[in-house]
C-alpha cells in the first residue's frame, strides 16, 4: 500500500475498530491511537517528501498513484502531494489530535462522536491528496456531511437549526461546484479528446475562455462558501456557535481551509483566464469580508460569535491573497491557512473549556477569569495576541506576506485594496483586547471562584496548538520552503 | 568583521530570561527571580558598555568616519521577493550603540530599583519576566538592521508595554489604560506598516544600509523629478510613505494627536513608567527618524522632515501647557516626557546633514541620551515618593524633604537638568537644540525657548510641592526608600551630572563623521536659555515654595483656558466620541445588524420560502390509502386516454 | 381452449372482474374488504395470463407459469397484508382506512 492511501485507510480502520467498543475510556484511546499513527505517518511523509526533493525530484506532485475507479466517466483515484498538501495533512492531524484531547470527557454517545469525527477527518485527508476532480468532490462531500450529525446531535443551543443551515448552505455551494466541475469535464473533451477529471491532464488542455467565464465564478463561490466568502458566510457564526468544541476546532481549523485550498489547487489553476477576468469583482467581496467581519466582531458578546466573525475576517485575507495573484501573496495565503487553522482551533478549544466550567459564553457575564483559571487565561491571551498578528506568532508572518504581496502588484487599485485590508489589524486588536479586558482581567466574579483548574488533557491540547503557532511564527522560512515550490508551480498559468 | 559577532547575545540573554521566568513564574519565589533578572541584565549591561568602548574607541572609526557594521543572524527569515526580505540582522553604528547604552543602563537601574519597589507583590516573578521581555524587544528594536525587523520589535515593545501597563490586571482602570495604549499605538502602527510597504515597494529593499545609501536616494529622487511615481497635493508618494512611517513613530512617541495613551499608561507600576514610558520605548519614534535620517533629509528636499519638525514643535508646546496644571505627579512627568520628545523631534526636523549642519541631529540624539537618564530618575523618585505616601496626588504631599533627603536631592538634580541649568546634562543638549532651531527657523526657536521656560516652571512646581510647600501630617510617617531603590537613584543622579560633559558630536553625527561643537558661553542664545530657565524656577519658587494664594489667582485669571488645559484640551473626550459614537455606534453596530438581519435574513428567507411552498402542497400526502389509489387509477386512466387519443 | 368460448368473452369477463376489484378497492373502507378487492384484481390478471397464452400462442407456457407465480405471490401478499392489518388493529382498534391516517406528511 502506498504512503498516501494509508492516510485514508488508517482512519477507516480506526472507525471499524471503534464500532466494537462502547465505553468512553476505550473509544477515546482507540481514536487517539489511530490519530497518533496518523501523526507518525504525517511526520514520515514530511521526511520522505524532503528526502525526495533533496534527491532532486522536481515533479509537481510526488508519490503519485493513479487507479481508475469509474471508467465510464474517466474518473480515476489519482493521488499525489506537494508541499502545501503535506503541511495541510500535518495541520489536520494535529487538530484532530487536539480535538480528541478536548473531547476527553465527552459523555453523550462517545463512540459515535469519535466515529463521526474520524470519518470527517478521513474525508479531509482524501481531499488534500486527490488530484482528480471527481475523487476530490467525493472526499469533499464525505468531509462535509458528518458535520450535520456532529452539530445536530452533540451541539448546543439551536443546534438543529444551525446544523441544517450549515449543511444546506454548504450543499448548495457544492451543487455550484459540481456544475462547474462538470463544465470543466465537458469542455476538456471538445477537441475530440476523451474528457477527463484528472488535474494534471486538464492543466495541459486549454479551456475555452467563454466557458471559463461562466464556470469560474460558480466554482469560486462553491469553494468560497466554505471559505467564508462574504456574503456567503452566514452559516459560520451559527454553525460554530452550536457545534461542540472539537467540531468547531476541526471545522474552523481545517474544513474552512478546503475553500482556499480548492481555489488554489483546482479552479485558479484550471481556469486562469477566468480568474483574471473575475479578479476585481471577487477582490471587492474578499476585502469587504475582511473589514466587515472584523467590524461585526466588535459588537458580539458571545465568545464563539466573536471568533466566528474573526474567522470571516481572517479567511477573507486568504481569499484576498489568492485573488492578488502573485507569489508573495499566495505564500501568505497558504501560511495564513495554516496559521488560522492553529489559532482558531486554539480559540475554540479554550472557549469550550471555559464554557464547560462556567456554562456561559457571554463575555459581559464573566470577569477576572485570569485569577480563576490562570492556565486557560494565559493561553487565551496568547491566542488573542497571535490572532491580532503579534510577531513571534504565526498570524504575523502570514499577514505580512499577504500585505506585502498585495502591495507588490503594480496597480493602484490593488494597492488601495491592500491598504484597506491592512486596516483590519487595528480592528482585530480592538475586539481581541476588548474581549481579554472584559473576560480575563478585572475583578474576580465571585460566582466562579471554585472552578477547577486546567486538566492535563486540556493542557496537552493547548500545548500542541501553541507550540505550532510559535513554530510557524519564529521559523517561517522552514514552512515557506514547502509552500513556495508548490505556489511556483501552481501560479504559472496565471502570471506571464 | 568578526569583532562584534557576540552582539546577538545582547538581546538573547533577556529573551532567555523571559522564557525561563515565564515558564517557572509560579515555582520561583520572590527575591530569586528578581536576582536572576537583574543578573541577566547586568551581563547585558557589561556587554553593552564593552561594545560601546570597542565601537567608539577601537574598531568603529575608519578613515575619519564611523562604520556601519551589520552582523547577520539569519538571512532571509522571510523572503518576499528576491530583493525584499526580512533578514534578522544587527546593525552597529553610532546611534544603535548609543541606544544600547541607554537601554541597558536604564533597564538595569529599573531592575535593581524594582527589587525594592515590587517587594511583596504577588506578581513579582511575572513582573521580572515582563521586564525581560521588554528589554529583549527594545534591544532588538535598536539593533535591528532591517526596516521590517524594526516593525517586528516595534510590535513586541508594544505588547510588553501592554502587559506592563495592565500589570495590576484586577484594576479596571489599568486594564482600560493598557487597552488604550495598545490600540492607539496599533492604529499608528497601521500607518507604519503601510509606510513600510510603500518604502519597500519603491526603495526595493528593507535593509537600512541599502535604503540609506546614496544610490537608492538618487534613484528615488530622479523618479520624483521625472514624475515617474505618483504624486498627490504636490508631494510624491514616497514622501507620504516617509510620513506614514513617521506616524508610526508618533504613536509610540506620543506625539500630538496620538499622545492620549501616554498619561493613562501611568497606571502601570512606576518603574515601568520610568523604563518604558520615559526613557526607552517612547523615544523609539525619534530613533526611527534618526535611523532613516538620510531618506528623510534627502528625499524631495526634506519635505517629510518638515512635517517632523512641525509635529515635534507643536507637541512640545502642547504638552508643556498641559503639564502646567496637572495634579497627578506621574501625569506631569508623562506630559513632560511628551514635551521633551517633541523637542527631540524638533531637533531632528531642523537638522541639516553634513558635519556642522547636522547639529540638530546630534543634539536630538544627545537630548535623547540625557533625557533618558534624568527622566528615568524623575520617575524613580516619583515612585519612591508614591511608595512612601501611597498617593499620586500633589495635594497629599508636601514637606517631604526632611523625611526623604536622598529622594529630594536626586529629584532636585534631575529637575535642574531638565530645566537646562548648567552644569547638569539637560543644559548641554537643550542648548544645542535651541541653537540648531535658531538657525533653521525663528518661530520654531521661539516656541522651543518658551517651552524651556515652562519646563523649568512645572518641574519646580512639582519639586516644591512634593518636597517643601507645606508640612503635611502623614498617617504613616514616610521613610526613605530601601537601599536598592536609593542605589538606582544615586547612580542615575551621578549619570545626570556626568553625561553632559561628553562631547557627543565626536561620536554621533548625521553623516557619521565626527565634528567638534562647543558651547559659546558668551552667546546671547546660551545666556537667554539659562535666563528663561531661571525665570521659570523663580516663578515656581514664588508661587509654590510656601503656600501662597498666587496659584489660585493665576488660575482664575486664565479662566476658561485654565480649565481647558486642566482637562488636557478634551482630547480624551474627542477620541471617545470618535471611537464609541462614530465607529462603534455608526459603523460597527449597523454592520452587525446588517449581517444578522439582511444577509442572514436572506438565507433564512430562502429556507422559509421553501418551507411555505411545501406547506402548500403537502395535503396531497393525506395518509389515506384510497386517495393514493385514486391518484394512481386516475393517472393510469389519463395515460390510457392520451395514448388512445393520439394513436 | 374451451369450445364455443372465444378469447373476447373471457377477456370481457376478466375486465369486468378487474374493475369490480378496482371499484371495491376505491370505495370500501374496511381493509379486509379492500384486500378482497385486491384479490379480485390479481385473479383477473391471472386468468388473463392463462387465457391469452392458451388462445394466442399455445406452443409456449410462459403465461401459465406466470399465473402460478401470481398465485404464489398473492398468497404471500395476503399473508403479509393480513399481518399488517392485525397489527394495525392492535395498535388502533380499527381497520377503517378513513380513520387510520397516521402515515401522512
Amino acid at each position: 500500500m502506498d504512503i498516501l492511501t494509508l492516510f485514508i485507510v488508517v482512519p477507516v480502520l480506526t472507525v471499524i475498530v471503534l464500532l466494537f467498543v462502547n465505553k468512553l475510556e476505550k473509544a477515546r484511546l482507540i481514536a487517539l491511537a489511530g490519530m497518533i499513527i496518523q501523526l507518525i505517518m504525517s511526520i514520515n511523509l514530511i521526511n520522505e517528501y524532503m528526502k525526495a526533493r533533496a534527491a532532486g525530484d522536481h515533479a509537481i506532485m510526488l508519490f503519485e498513484r493513479n487507479v481508475p475507479w469509474y471508467s465510464d466517466f474517466n474518473a480515476n483515484y489519482h493521488i499525489g502531494v506537494d508541499g502545501v498538501s503535506v503541511l495541510m495533512i500535518l495541520l489536520t492531524t494535529l487538530i484532530v489530535i487536539a480535538g480528541i484531547f478536548v473531547s476527553w470527557k465527552i459523555d453523550y454517545m462517545p463512540k459515535e462522536f469519535f466515529i463521526s469525527l474520524i470519518v470527517l477527518a478521513s474525508g479531509v485527508y482524501g481531499f488534500f491528496i486527490s488530484l482528480d476532480l471527481f475523487t476530490m468532490f467525493v472526499f469533499y462531500e464525505i468531509a462535509v456531511i458528518p458535520m450535520y450529525l456532529l452539530i445536530g446531535i452533540w451541539g448546543s443551543g439551536p443546534r438543529e437549526y444551525a446544523a441544517m443551515k450549515l449543511t444546506l448552505m454548504l450543499m448548495g455551494a457544492s451543487a455550484l461546484l459540481l456544475v462547474s466541475l462538470f463544465g470543466i469535464y465537458y469542455y476538456s473533451g471538445t477537441n475530440g479528446m476523451e474528457p477527463t477529471f484528472d488535474l494534471m491532464e486538464l492543466a495541459n488542455r486549454k479551456m475555452d475562455f467563454a466557458a471559463q467565464k461562466i464556470f469560474y465564478p460558480l466554482a469560486f463561490i462553491g469553494f468560497g462558501t466554505i471559505g467564508a466568502l462574504f456574503p456567503f458566510h452566514t452559516w459560520s457564526p451559527d454553525g460554530h456557535a452550536s457545534a461542540p468544541t472539537a467540531v468547531s476546532m476541526l471545522h474552523a481549523g481545517v474544513l474552512m481551509k478546503l475553500g482556499g485550498y480548492g481555489i488554489f489547487r483546482f479552479i485558479m489553476f484550471l481556469m486562469p483566464e477566468g480568474a483574471l477576468f473575475w479578479q476585481d469583482f471577487f477582490l471587492i467581496l474578499a476585502v469587504t469580508g475582511v473589514t466587515y467581519g472584523a467590524m461585526a466582531a466588535i459588537q458580539q458578546t458571545d465568545l464563539k460569535y466573536i471568533n466566528a466573525y474573526s474567522s470571516v475576517s481572517h479567511l477573507g485575507l486568504v481569499l484576498f491573497a489568492l485573488l492578488m495573484i502573485n507569489k508573495t501573496a499566495w505564500n501568505g495565503a497558504m501560511l495564513q491557512s495554516l496559521s488560522h487553522g492553529f489559532i482558531t482551533a486554539l480559540f475554540f478549544a479554550l472557549i469550550g473549556m471555559i464554557y464547560g466550567r462556567t456554562h456561559v459564553r457571554d463575555i459581559t457575564k464573566m470577569t477576572g477569569m485570569m485569577r480563576i483559571v490562570p492556565f486557560l487565561g494565559v493561553a487565551y491571551v496568547i491566542a488573542a495576541l497571535a490572532n491580532l498578528g503579534l510577531p513571534g506568532f504565526s498570524g504575523f508572518v502570514a499577514e505580512m506576506n499577504i500585505f506585502m504581496g498585495g502591495f507588490l502588484n503594480n496597480d493602484l487599485y490593488k494597492q488601495a485594496m491592500t491598504v484597506f485590508a491592512v486596516s483590519s489589524i487595528v480592528v482585530t486588536a480592538v475586539y481581541m483586547l476588548r474581549l481579554v479586558g472584559r473576560m480575563l482581567y478585572g475583578p474576580v466574579t465571585t460566582v466562579y471562584t471554585n472552578l477547577p483548574k486546567a486538566f492535563w488533557y486540556e493542557k496537552v491540547a493547548i500545548g500542541i496548538l501553541v507550540l505550532f503557532i510559535t513554530l510557524i511564527g519564529t521559523l517561517p522560512f522552514w514552512w515557506l520552503q514547502f509552500i513556495q515550490e508548490s505556489v511556483d508551480n501552481f501560479i504559472k498559468p496565471l502570471v506571464h | 568583521m568578526n569583532t562584534f559577532d557576540y552582539i546577538y547575545l545582547v538581546p538573547l540573554i533577556p529573551l532567555l530570561m523571559f522564557l525561563f521566568l515565564g515558564f517557572t513564574a509560579k515555582r520561583i519565589k520572590e527575591p530569586i527571580s528578581g536576582y536572576l533578572g537583574t543578573a541577566g541584565l547586568l551581563a547585558v549591561f557589561i556587554l553593552s558598555y564593552y561594545t560601546a568602548y570597542r565601537y567608539f574607541f577601537v574598531d568603529g572609526i575608519v578613515d575619519g568616519k564611523f562604520q556601519q557594521i551589520r552582523v547577520m543572524v539569519k538571512e532571509g527569515w522571510i523572503h518576499f521577493t528576491d530583493k525584499l526580505a526580512i533578514d534578522i540582522g544587527i546593525i552597529i553604528d553610532p546611534i544603535s550603540v548609543m541606544m544600547l547604552v541607554v537601554v541597558s543602563t536604564v533597564s538595569l537601574m529599573v531592575h535593581i530599583y524594582s527589587l525594592g519597589y515590587m517587594h511583596k507583590d504577588t506578581g513579582f516573578s511575572r513582573f521580572y519576566a515582563y521586564l525581560s521581555l521588554f528589554t529583549f524587544s527594545m534591544l532588538g528594536l535598536v539593533l535591528a538592521s532591517n526596516l521590517f525587523l524594526i516593525y517586528i520589535f516595534w510590535e513586541l515593545v508594544g505588547v510588553s508595554s501592554y502587559l506592563l501597563i495592565g500589570f495590576y490586571f484586577e484594576k479596571p482602570s489599568a486594564v482600560s489604560a493598557s487597552k488604550k495604549a495598545f490600540i492607539v499605538t496599533r492604529f499608528a502602527d497601521m500607518f507604519f506598516l503601510i509606510g513600510i510597504l510603500m518604502v519597500g515597494y519603491f526603495g526595493q529593499s528593507f535593509d537600512f544600509m541599502t535604503l540609506n545609501s546614496d544610490s537608492t536616494i538618487s534613484m528615488i529622487n530622479s523618479w520624483i523629478q521625472n514624475h515617474q511615481i505618483f504624486s498627490f497635493l504636490g508631494l510624491s508618494i514616497f514622501t507620504y510613505a516617509l510620513i506614514f512611517v513617521f506616524i508610526g513613530g508618533m504613536g509610540k512617541s506620543a506625539m500630538f494627536p496620538l499622545h492620549i495613551w501616554l498619561p493613562d499608561a501611568m497606571e502601570g507600576p512606576t518603574p515601568v513608567s520610568a523604563l518604558i514610558h520615559a526613557a526607552t520605548m517612547v523615544v523609539a519614534g525619534v530613533y526611527l527618524v534618526a535611523r532613516l535620517f538620510p531618506l528623510y533629509y534627502h528625499i524631495e528636499g526634506g519635505a517629510a522632515l518638515r512635517f517632523v519638525a512641525i509635529v515635534g514643535t507643536f507637541s512640545a508646546l502642547f504638552a508643556a501647557i498641559i503639564a502646567l496644571t496637572q495634579e497627578d505627579i506621574k501625569r506631569v512627568l508623562a506630559f513632560s516626557t511628551m514635551s521633551q520628545i517633541g523637542y527631540m523631534m524638533m531637533a531632528l526636523g531642523v537638522s541639516g546633514f553634513d558635519e556642522h549642519e547636522g547639529l540638530g541631529y546630534m543634539a536630538g540624539m544627545f537630548h535623547l541620551f540625557t533625557h533618558a537618564m534624568f527622566k528615568a530618575l524623575l520617575f524613580l523618585v516619583a515612585g519612591a515618593v508614591i511608595h512612601a505616601v501611597h498617593s499620586n496626588f500633589m495635594d497629599k504631599m508636601g514637606g517631604l524633604h526632611k523625611h526623604m533627603p536622598i529622594s529630594s536631592w536626586t529629584f532636585l538634580i534631575a529637575a535642574l537638568a531638565i530645566s537646562g541649568i548648567p552644569p547638569f546634562a539637560g543644559f548641554f543638549s537643550k542648548d544645542e537644540i535651541l541653537t540648531a532651531a535658531f538657525e533653521y527657523n525663528k518661530v520654531i526657536w521661539f516656541v522651543g525657548f518658551l517651552v524651556a521656560g515652562m519646563t523649568a516652571f512645572y518641574m519646580f512646581r512639582l519639586y516644591f510641592r512634593i518636597f517643601h510647600h507645606k508640612n503635611t501630617e502623614y498617617e504613616h510617617p514616610p521613610h526613605e526608600a530601601p537601599w536598592n531603590m536609593s542605589f538606582a537613584l544615586i547612580f542615575l543622579a551621578v549619570m545626570t551630572m556626568a553625561v553632559g560633559f561628553i562631547s557627543f558630536s565626536e561620536y554621533v553625527s548625521a553623516d557619521l563623521k565626527p565634528f567638534h561643537s562647543h558651547i559659546h558661553w558668551g552667546d546671547p542664545l546660551v545666556i537667554g536659555s539659562i535666563l528663561i530657565a531661571l525665570t521659570g524656577i523663580g516663578a515656581a519658587y514664588l508661587m509654590y515654595y510656601k503656600q501662597t494664594e498666587y496659584p489660585a489667582k493665576v488660575a482664575s485669571g486664565f479662566g476658561k483656558v485654565y480649565h481647558w488645559t486642566k482637562n488636557k484640551f478634551y482630547m480624551d473626550e474627542l477620541y471617545l466620541f470618535v471611537t464609541h459614537k462614530i465607529i462603534f455606534d455608526k459603523i460597527s453596530k449597523p454592520i452587525a445588524w446588517f449581517d444578522r438581519n439582511v444577509i442572514d435574513g436572506f438565507m433564512n428567507l430562502l429556507g422559509v420560502t421553501t418551507e411555505n411552498l411545501s406547506e402548500r402542497i403537502k395535503f396531497i400526502q393525506s395518509g389515506r390509502l384510497q386517495d393514493y389509489a385514486m391518484y394512481f387509477v386516475s393517472g393510469v386512466v389519463a395515460i390510457v386516454m392520451i395514448i388512445i387519443y393520439f394513436r | 381452449m374451451i369450445e364455443g368460448v372465444s378469447l373476447f368473452e373471457i377477456l370481457s369477463l376478466t375486465t369486468i372482474l378487474f374493475f369490480i376489484g378496482v371499484y371495491g378497492f376505491l370505495t370500501r373502507t374496511n381493509l379486509i374488504a379492500m384486500l378482497m378487492s385486491l384479490e379480485l384484481m390479481v385473479n383477473a390478471e391471472a386468468v388473463n395470463f392463462v387465457a391469452i397464452n392458451k388462445y394466442l400462442s399455445p406452443a409456449i407456457l410462459q403465461g401459465q407459469v406466470f399465473s402460478l407465480f401470481i398465485i404464489a405471490l398473492a398468497a404471500a401478499e395476503t399473508a403479509l397484508a393480513l399481518a399488517i392489518i392485525l397489527h394495525l388493529y392492535r395498535l388502533t382498534e380499527n381497520i377503517d382506512v378513513k380513520e387510520v391516517k397516521q402515515l401522512k406528511y
